[in-house]
Parts: C-alpha cells; structure tokens; sequence
C-alpha cells in the first residue's frame, strides 16, 4: 500500500475546498448549538438555500453571479424566519424536529419534476460559476508542495473558501465578546433566567437563527461553486449530522471548534477512505466482505461510530475544557 | 422611611384583599387553573410600596405558581393585575423584569457557564452592544461596558462574591448561588424584587447575611415579596404578611398578627405539611 | 395593549407563513419565461458528465439524433463537459456510448443512457444530466425515481381514485402508528428522541428478509419469519437500552448529547445494513401479486387488507395493554412524571427496559408490515422516522394515543396529496403539515399546554 497517497490525499482533503464548505456550515452552527443552545438539525435547509439562491438565479433567471450570493443570503434570512417564528417559543425538542423536517421537505420540493422548471429537479443546476472563475488570478496549472497539489481552479475556490472561514470566524469572535454575545450565551444557560433580567429572550435567538443560517448558506453557496452542480441530493440530512459531528469534534462553543473540526474530520475521512480503498484494491480485505462501492458506505457508518464514540467519552470536542461539560446541566 | 411605611401599614386592617394606602402592585380577579384544579384564585391582593412582604402557605398553596404569573412566567386563566400603574396582564416575561419587577426563582438558575462577574455584567439595563449589530462596533458600547464592570464589582464586593469573580457560576455552592441571584437582580436596579425562597438550602451564617441584605434593600426604598417556609425568618423580617392557602388569600396583616390567627394556623396544621397532592403538580 | 401587540404579531407572522407557502405552490410550476428571452443564440445541448464519485468523466461520446437521424456528437473534454449545437428547436434523443464509460459507472438506471423526446425551445442552450452509479446501485429504472403525476384525463373517477387514496393513506397511517407508538413511549419514559429508531425499523424487515427471501437464507415462510423478526427486534430494543442506554443515563449524560449519540448510532446501523444488504430494494417473497377485492367504493388486494387489521388489531392491544395491566399503568405513571412515580415504588429502570424491549418490537413489526406493502430497502425507515416524529407531535410529544392519532394524519395526508400532487412529493406534504401545525396549535392535536416556570 502506498501510505505517501493516502497521506497526501487525507492532506488534499482537510484543506481543500469542500472542508472549507463545511467548516462555513460549521461555524454557522456554532452559534445554534454551540453558544445558543438551540437544537438546529436543518443547517443543511440553509445550505440548500443559499446553494440554489445562486443557481437559480444565475441558470435560470440570468442574473449575474454576485446577485445570486445576494438572493442564497435573503433565502437563507426568510427560512430562519418561517422555521423560527414558530418553534423558538417552544421546547428545543420543537426546534429539532421542525428543522429536520423542514430540510427534506426543501430537498424533496427542489428536487420534485414539479419544480423542474426552476431547480432542474433530479437534475440539478450546472455552470452558474463561470463568473467567479473567470477571475481567478492564477494563471493554469498544478500549485503544491510535493504530492499535494490543486489546480489553478481549486487553489481560486480555496482562497474563497478559507478567504470567507477566516472572515466568519472573526466576526463569530466579535459577536460572542460583546454583549449581544454575553445574552446568547445565557440564553443556553437558561432562558428563564435571561427573561428574568429583561432580556427578549424570542429576538435574541431568532437572530441567532439568522446569523447562523446565512454562514451556513455560504457553506452551500461555496460546496456548488465547487461543483459549478447543485444537486438536491448532495443536500441530504446526512449532511447536517456530518457538520455536527464535526462541529462536536473540533468543540461546540469554542471560536476556533468548527475550523479544526472541519480540516480533522475531513483528513481522518478521506484517509481512512483512501486507506480502505487501497486495501480493497490491494486485496487485504476480500471483494466479497466490503467491494469498492461499498466503501462509500463505511465512510458514513465510520463517520455515525465516530460521533457516537465521541459524545460517549469527549463531547467537549478537541478544544472543549472537561470542567465546562460537567456544568453543562442539560 | 421605614417607620413611614411600617406606620402606614399599621392602620390597614388585618383581613384579606385589605387595601394599601401606597400599593405599587394590585391584583384583582387572579386565577390560574390547571386541569380544573384552581391553583391561584386571588380575589384582591395589594403589595405596599417600599415594605417587605413575607408570602407564606402550606406547600402547594399557589404561592410559585403567583409569582410565576404576576411576573409573566405564566398566563392566567382570569384575572388582571397592574404594576406601578402599569396593567401587567399578557406582558412577556421580559418587559415586566424591564418595568422594574424583577424575580429570583426557588431553584436558583445560576447561569452555569458564564463567570460570576458575566452574571452580574448581563443583567445590566439598557446595553449598547446588545444590540447584533451594535455588538460589531466596540466603541459604541466600551465605555458603557466598563461602568457596568465597577457597578458590577461593587455588588460583588457587598455580597462578598469578589473572590470568586472569574470563577464560573456553575462551581458555586447552593448558598453563594442564592447570594449571586440577589445581586443579580439587584444588577437591573430594579424597583421591586419578588424573591422565591430566598433562603432555601442556604447555611445558617450566609442566611443571616442575606437577611441582612434584604432588610437594608428595604431601607434604601426597595419593595421587596418574599416566599418563604421559615417562620422565624417571616417573623424577624417582613414588615406585611400575606397567608395563601389551596389557592386563596386566606389571611394577611403584620407578622405578630398572623402568628395568631386561626384561619393561618389552620391552614398549617388542620393540614399535613408535606400532602403530596399538590395543586401544582398537575396529574 | 401589549397582548394585542403580540397576538397580532403571532398572526403576522401566520400570514408570512401561509404566504411563503402559497408563493412556493406558486413558483414552483411556473416556467421561467425569463430565462428563455434573456439567450438569442442558437439552439443547443450539452452538460457535465460525473462519475459516482462526482468526479467528470473525459472521453465519452454523445450523440444527438431526431427520428434516428444524427443530428451531431460530442465527446467530453477533461472537466467531462460537452456541447453540441441543434439546427432548430423541437424534440431529440440524446444518448451516450455505454461502451465509452469507465467500468466504475453505469447510468442510474437500467436504459439511463438514452434520453428520449428532449424538448428544446427557441434559443435554448438545455443542460442534460446522465446519472451515473455505481454498478450494483443501478436500479431497474421503473421505481419512483422522477415520477410524474398520473394523467388525469383517463381512468378511474375521482371519487374512485378518492376512495384509493384514503384507503392507502389509512394503511400508511397504520404502519406508521405501529412504529411511532414505541418511539413516543421511549420518548415519553426517558426524554429520549431515540434517532435510532428507524434503524430498528429497517433491521426488522431486514431480518424477516434474510429469513424469507434472502438467497443465503433459509427461506420460511413470511409469517413465521415475521414472528422472529419481531422477536429480533424486541432483543435488539432491549440490548439497546442495556447495552448503550442505560449506562449512558447512569453516567448523567445530558438529554441532547444523548439525542446526538442516537444520530451517530442511527447513521452506523443505517450504512451497516447498506453495507451488508446493498442498495437495492427487495421484496418478501410471499402474497405479492393479489387479485384486487372490491367493496364498495374501495379497493384493495388481500395483502394491504391484511396488513391494515393486522396493524389496528397491534395498536389496540397496545392500547388495552397501557390502559388495563400493571405494567401498563406503570408506563404512563414514569410518563407522567418519572419521580413521582419513582418515590411511589414503581421499579423506573424496569419498565424502561419493557418500554425498549416493546418499542423494538413493534418498530420490527411496522418494518415487516411496510416493507411487505412497499420494497425492503437499506433507508426505509429513516425514511419513516421524520413521519414518526411529525405524527408525534402532530398528536402531542409524549402522548402514545396522540402518537397513533397524529400517524393517521399524516399517512392520509401523504396518499390524498397524490390525487393532487406527484407522488414522489407525498412525504413532503407530511412533513409540511407538522410545520403547519406546530404554527397553529403548537401543543398537537391530543396535546395540552405546557407550563413555564
């Protein structure tokens, strides 16, 4: 077996531009889950959103690229609003449930021959990008350091990536060491308690619905740029899971958590994909126990193991503190 | 002062729904019922400005479930009630906090993983940088945010909380809890404080110093209601003592005054203290 | 003053609901006129070819033909795009060289390689996609994939299709009660939202699949195979509880890091099953083809009868059992209010595992009974759950007999939306209805209101 591939491809993986993407839907979540405490498992209904904000406008409707970033954004602003408005009043169990539902629903609606018109239904978008790329400024070839190397295109859609982790993070920094920040955080405390003090307990996590759902309309926008395809299966709810054990791994509540969770978990993904891979190919593990198609399904059966084993014996994640966790009463 | 108001109470009479020459809170009509079970059914209640009012009652006698609904933590079925002039009912939880009337509650919710100064730093009124906007643009809100940090730390100091500063609220034990939650309160420079057993598991020495604290409230001007299980400390305290018993006011005048009153001593006694068919646990 | 406020602000915020649901009806069948004026050139076709991997495939061949004349071909460039430009508008075939694709990749389904009657208006430059699979997850092509809603003009009245549509969404609503009854008394005695509990459905049908159908298995009848894979499913929901649960609770971990424990517990089972039974969909071997019974208006093959008593016959014993033994009046106590019933002597850990133990159970039951109506396949109960958690609220959290009136809804929902709508959109009708509910009457239908404080 070739351990230098595998490395380079698990390398290849954590920075490339899909961990970007999911880092973005990550940091987005933090502020849910991570300092507000709401119980969101839709982020991918975001993502959705602000995907096809873009393709649609762009494919469909002919706008240019950057309106289309405009419209993912105001899509991403009214879905917070419609799957807020009601649940928030109610228990986090509401929350959950409604925003779960509320992602298949979209993906089932976008990807329905009625919605063909618009979404190309099963089909999907393509091209929309073009615009993007034809800025990039690097003239073709392969960029890299020994094995790992990106394309001229892949090293454009990184920097936008990274480029838009890097600004998100800062600004979740400010948010959370402010006030507005201080009354989020004691909202996943205890609501009651923050009422008690005066605080418009229903306002501050509809904003925080909001905040967290267009960063996690960029994690969409910047996954199909990628492609330059949307496709409403890419947007499974398998998706939301990932962004959370990642968020879990790297440290719910912690500025830097969904940035080292994503490049962790996408390195430790892709190598044990590719080490999987190499094996079959290599016939250590028979084609009759686990063939090549199937070691796309271990990927996500290693993927539900590892975020089971960690909330069993670390739910405070990578950059967690114990102590915190023991006085997370819920 | 407090000769004023312990003197105007003096010539109100000992029976219930007795009217208040200066009541910053009325209630009139107050019902709340659970299944068919009426937990709270308070005909009148007037609270005195500038008093202590002890509320006392067998378990189960509505008197969380009251608080809960006078302070907006839950909705009546009937009823309606005013503070400071202000009719209340159907006002969020947070705009009657923000009207003044402020509550602690009987399991104290220290906020776990803020620190013990973060506590006191939320609760402050009217905050610039609460705004999510605002909140980006520091400068708008530093100066503000480093007087509230001095107000903080002088609370902190008069309850004797300033060593545990940075520590987390969650570290803290069950009586520092009860202290951090008064000074909490007292954060949002409120002008009424409704305190759900104060002294509830909090041991004899720090009890005293929270005793103490609550009487000189009272003698700087503050209102304050009180539910409490320990006669002596309704004894020493409270200048007004409201009986509440399946729901109802069933007695109130000063604390000698109750001590005897047969209708009180009824309610404690004709029944078991610890009946588990409470009201408040609806089945 | 300030109630009004809120209560028109509750109504305004109803109104943007209903709103943006009737914009979405809206849109969606709308063609963009937009689009078509906004392009002058000439008419073409062309598109990106991707691997299973969602990697472009270089050096396919396309062809265009129109009445099996050639119109033009193309082969993919390295980012596996291709284009190939049209004499006019009209209909064409478009198709790939099968021979031409890599090993690792055939058409999603079976004759995928060929699209036929493609329509291309004036001035449109038509995107088409050619899934690719992997070789063992092509699919027959006959299944619900891209459905399109039964013409309307021919066959049954629709009274008649009315009547159908009622009677299938009753036994789609059955199923679905048997399955969400023990996820809502899970949730009820331990505050768990078990995620998991799809998975529990699936294993069921797998297990009476393997013992029914299967090639490697032994073959016995459906009925009895059913029995042991209630059974199964009756161990596994009790292993569960003592195995992972339990000490789970023991160590005071939280209810929402429980909740994310059932996640990843749910995607390993699912993929596990994925893994071990592959993508492709089964059936039971026995009553597959039925004569159709009729009566009256309705319809209906022996096998869905069947399926339906059996499945009622299941929730009112469910029903008696909660209502009339002792360990049913155990449940709902620990429901109720867990230390109450605690302190008043009733053993919690006990009829927590006989909770577990009961909702595996009939989780396997609603499997075997769902995968004899529909296929046996690796995701139909994670398909099933979000239903489960609608109907579950729909009736009220934590409330079994709501569980099982909210799983009528929202079987009868998802079948009457077929006269109306594709059926490839039913369950999102379903789910769609849970957020109007949660809107209107938050508390579910059977469910009373919560108290603050």
């Amino acid at each position: 077996m070739d351990f230098a591939a595998i490395l380079s491809a698990a390398v290849t993986g954590a920075i490339g531009p899909v961990a970007a993407a999911y880092a973005l839907a990550a940091i987005g979540l933090n502020i849910h889950f991570g300092y507000t405490g709401l119980l969101n498992f839709g982020q991918v209904a975001f993502m959705l959103v602000g995907a096809y904000g873009v393709a649609i406008s762009v494919s469909v409707f002919g706008l240019s690229l950057w309106l289309g970033v405009l419209v993912g954004v105001l899509c991403a602003i009214v879905l917070a609003l419609l799957l807020g408005a009601p649940t928030l009043r109610l228990r986090s169990d509401y929350l959950a449930i409604a925003t779960i539902a509320a992602g298949e629903i979209l993906r089932l609606f976008y990807r329905s021959s009625y919605a063909e018109p618009l979404t190309g239904g099963v089909f999907g978008l393509q091209r929309f990008a073009n615009e993007f790329y034809e800025l990039n400024p690097f003239p073709a070839g392969e960029y890299g350091i020994g094995s790992i190397t990106f394309s001229n295109r892949d090293l454009w859609v990184m920097v936008l990536g990274w480029g838009l982790v890097a600004l998100a993070t800062v600004f979740v920094y400010l948010l959370i060491h402010s006030p507005w920040g201080r009354v989020i955080r004691s909202i996943r405390e205890d609501e009651n308690a923050a009422r008690s003090l005066g605080k418009n307990v229903y306002v501050y996590k509809l904003q925080s619905l909001i905040l967290g759902g267009v960063i996690g309309s960029f994690g969409g926008m910047v996954m199909v740029i990628n492609t330059q395809s949307a496709n409403p299966d890419s947007f499974d709810p398998v998706v939301t899971f990932f962004v959370y054990t990642l968020l879990v791994l790297g440290g719910a509540g912690r500025i830097a958590g969904p940035l080292l969770g994503a490049v962790v978990f996408w390195f430790v993904v892709v190598f044990f994909d590719a080490l999987l891979r190499q094996a079959i190919a290599a016939g250590y593990i028979s084609s009759d126990i686990i063939g090549a198609p199937q070691a796309g399904a271990v990927r996500f059966a290693l993927v539900g193991l590892g975020l089971l084993l960690l909330m069993v014996f670390r739910p405070q994640g990578i950059l967690g503190r114990k102590e915190e966790m023991v006085l997370n009463g819920r | 002062m407090v000769d004023e108001s312990t003197a105007t109470l003096s010539n109100v009479a000992a029976e219930p729904g007795a009217s208040k020459p200066d009541p910053i809170l009325a209630a009139d009509g107050v019902r709340r019922s659970f299944g068919g079970l009426n937990a709270v059914d308070v005909d009148h209640l007037e609270l005195q400005r500038g008093a202590i009012t002890a509320l006392i009652g067998p378990n189960g006698a509505g008197k969380t479930t009251l608080f809960n609904v006078l302070t907006g933590f839950d909705r009546p079925s009937a009823g309606n009630w005013s503070f400071a002039g202000t009719e209340l009912r159907g006002m969020a939880a947070h705009r009657v906090a923000r009207l003044g009337m402020v509550r602690t509650f009987q399991l104290t919710k220290a906020l776990a993983r803020l620190t013990v100064l973060e506590n006191l730093q939320l609760a402050a009124t009217n905050q610039r940088g609460e705004g999510m906007f605002a909140s980006l643009v520091r400068p708008l809100w530093r100066g503000q945010e480093n007087r509230y940090r001095e107000l903080a730390d002088e609370l902190l100091a008069r309850f004797r909380l300033d060593h545990l500063r940075e520590a987390h609220a969650g570290t803290l034990s069950g009586g520092q809890r009860k202290l951090l939650e008064l000074a909490r309160a007292l954060m949002t420079r409120p002008r009424m404080l409704m305190l759900d057993e104060p002294m509830a598991g909090v041991n004899p020495a720090l009890a005293q110093s929270l005793l103490e604290h609550i009487t000189s409230l009272r003698d700087e001007g503050m209102t304050v209601c009180f539910v409490e299980h320990d006669m002596d400390m309704v004894m020493t305290t409270s200048d007004w003592v409201v009986c509440l018993a399946e729901g109802s006011v069933i007695a109130e005048g000063p604390p000698r005054a109750i001590g005897a009153n047969p209708a009180v001593i009824d309610a404690y006694l004709g029944k078991h203290h610890d009946e588990p068919s409470s009201p408040e646990q609806p089945s | 003053m300030d109630s009004g406020r809120s209560g028109s602000r509750r109504l305004a915020i109803r109104l943007l609901l209903l709103l943006a649901i009737g914009l979405l009806s809206a849109i969606l069948p709308a063609t963009s006129a937009a689009a078509q004026d906004s392009e002058q050139n000439t008419e073409s076709v062309g598109g990106t070819i991707r691997g299973p991997d969602t990697e472009p495939i270089p050096d396919i061949q396309v062809m265009v033909t129109k009445n099996g004349a050639p119109i033009g071909e193309d082969t993919t460039d390295a980012e596996g795009t291709w284009e190939i430009p049209l004499p006019e508008p009209g209909s064409y075939d478009v198709a790939i060289d099968p021979d031409s694709l890599p090993d690792s990749a055939v058409p999603r389904e079976q004759g995928g390689e060929r699209l036929t009657d493609v329509q291309i208006t004036p001035g449109q430059q038509r995107i088409v996609i050619f899934p690719l699979v992997n070789p063992n997850e092509q699919s027959d092509g006959d299944e619900q994939q891209g459905s399109t809603p039964t013409p309307q003009q021919t066959g049954p009245s629709f009274g008649q299709r009315f009547a159908d549509a009622l009677l299938s969404g009753i036994e789609y609503g059955s199923v679905i009660a048997i399955c969400a009854v023990g996820l809502s008394l899970i949730f009820g005695t331990t505050k768990l939202i078990n995620f998991a509990h799809g998975e529990l459905v699936t294993i069921g049908a797998m297990v009476a699949f393997f013992l029914n159908a299967a090639a490697a298995g032994p073959g016995i009848q459906l009925i009895f195979a059913a029995i042991l894979a209630v059974v199964a499913g009756a161990l596994l929901g009790g292993l569960l509880e003592r195995g992972l649960w339990r000490p789970l609770r023991h160590r005071g971990t939280g209810r929402i890091n429980l909740f994310i424990i059932s996640i990843g517990l749910s995607l390993l089972l699912r993929h596990v099953i994925l893994i071990i039974h592959g993508s492709r969909p089964g059936s039971y071997t026995d009553y597959n083809i039925q004569e159709q019974l009729e009566f009256g208006p309705f319809s209906a093959a022996p096998r869905d009868l069947s399926i339906l008593a059996i499945a009622l016959l299941t929730l009112v014993g469910v029903a008696t059992m909660l209502q009339r033994t002792r360990i049913g009046t155990a449940i709902r106590a620990v429901s109720d209010d867990r230390d109450l019933a605690e302190t008043s002597g009733i053993d919690v850990s006990r009829v927590v595992l006989t909770v577990w133990i009961l909702g595996g159970g009939l989780a396997a039951l609603g499997g075997v009974l769902f995968g004899l109506a529909e296929v046996v396949a690796w995701d139909m109960g994670f398909k099933l759950l979000l239903l489960m958690f609608a109907a579950i609220i729909l009736g009220g959290l934590g409330s079994a007999y709501g569980a099982m009136v909210g799983s009528f809804a929202v079987g009868i929902v998802a079948h009457l939306s077929t006269l109306w709508f594709p059926v490839e959109l039913q369950n999102a009708w379903a789910l769609l209805v849970l957020i109007v509910v949660l809107l209107v009457r938050p508390q579910g239908i059977l469910g009373r209101k919560e108290r603050v404080g």
